[in-house]
């Protein structure tokens, strides 16, 4: 799925990384724990997340993700956003909760496989 | 082991927020290196839980990369409060981290672990009320 779709599906807003909407993910996970992120994550590019500290885009990094919803309308920081552009990340702001953002993306063929064990 | 490459950094314990800069720095200077993805992949993820660890458990520490021939080894050293049961601390879940941690999104207990999954070699020494030393290593 192209990150295009993504932020049609979602009716989300682009913060960042307008020149990568063209790029494309094959799955994705949901969470608020970064810990659960760092633990449980394989190859998922995408990660919806209603937590706001420059913490989601690092653990992003360190994971190879290329996009980051922010639900629930949360705004990134100027410092996350600075961080992402820096790692050529997407960031993309919806007003969609946790449960339909995520129910949206996977009943459009974006896979949340990919578990680590 | 012949040494190479040595990076060090000092992990400010004070601000949460500056937490991981260290582990983004290694993973840069590890891909401008020419090192494989997945060997990337592990060091970055394995040295950002241990840095993550060092601020919010111990107020910060030091932490030093080397890149050998064959390994690269990452070194935490802190004089935090140690970790008094550390089989304890290797259990999936178990975490003394507070709720204000937790609504940072850290804390379930899953760092250790992880940074054992992702190594081929780690070693914890750790004495209450001294501190903690941890060295990992990933084969090349
Ligand atoms: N550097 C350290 N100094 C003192 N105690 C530590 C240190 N690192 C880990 N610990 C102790 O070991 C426990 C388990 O650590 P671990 O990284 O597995 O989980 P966590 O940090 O609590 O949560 P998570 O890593 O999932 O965010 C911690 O809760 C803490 O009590
Ligand atoms: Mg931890």
């Amino acid at each position: 799925m192209k990150i295009s779709v993504i932020k049609e599906l979602l009716g989300a807003e682009v913060v960042c990384g307008e020149d990568q909407l063209d790029r494309e993910v094959y799955s994705a996970c949901g969470s608020d724990m970064m810990s659960d992120v760092l633990a449980y994550v394989k190859d998922q590019a995408v990660l919806l997340t209603g937590l706001v500290n420059p913490q989601v885009v690092r653990t992003a990094e360190m994971m190879d993700m290329v996009c980051i919803v922010f639900v629930r309308s949360k705004s990134p920081t100027a410092e996350m956003v600075a961080l992402a552009r820096e790692h050529g990340m997407v960031l993309l702001k919806t007003t969609k909760r946790m449960y339909e953002a995520c129910g949206k993306l996977y009943a459009n063929g974006l896979v949340g496989n990919g578990v680590a064990r | 082991m012949s040494e190479t490459v040595r990076l060090y950094f000092d992990v400010d314990g004070e601000d949460f927020t500056s937490a991981g800069q260290a582990s983004v720095q290694v993973k840069k200077s590890l891909r401008q290196l020419g090192i494989p993805p997945e060997i990337i992949r592990k060091v970055s993820i394995a040295m950002y839980e241990g840095e993550i660890n060092m601020v919010i458990h111990a107020g910060g520490g030091k932490a030093e990369v080397l890149i050998c021939e064959d390994c690269i080894e990452i070194r935490l050293r802190d004089q935090g409060p140690g970790i008094a049961n550390i089989e304890q601390a290797m259990q999936e879940g178990f975490s003394t981290a507070p709720d204000a941690i937790r609504s940072l999104g850290f804390g379930a207990g899953m760092g250790l672990p992880n940074m054992k999954r992702y190594t081929d070699e780690m070693k914890i020494e750790s004495e209450p009320g001294k501190g903690t030393d941890i060295t990992m290593r990933v084969y090349l």
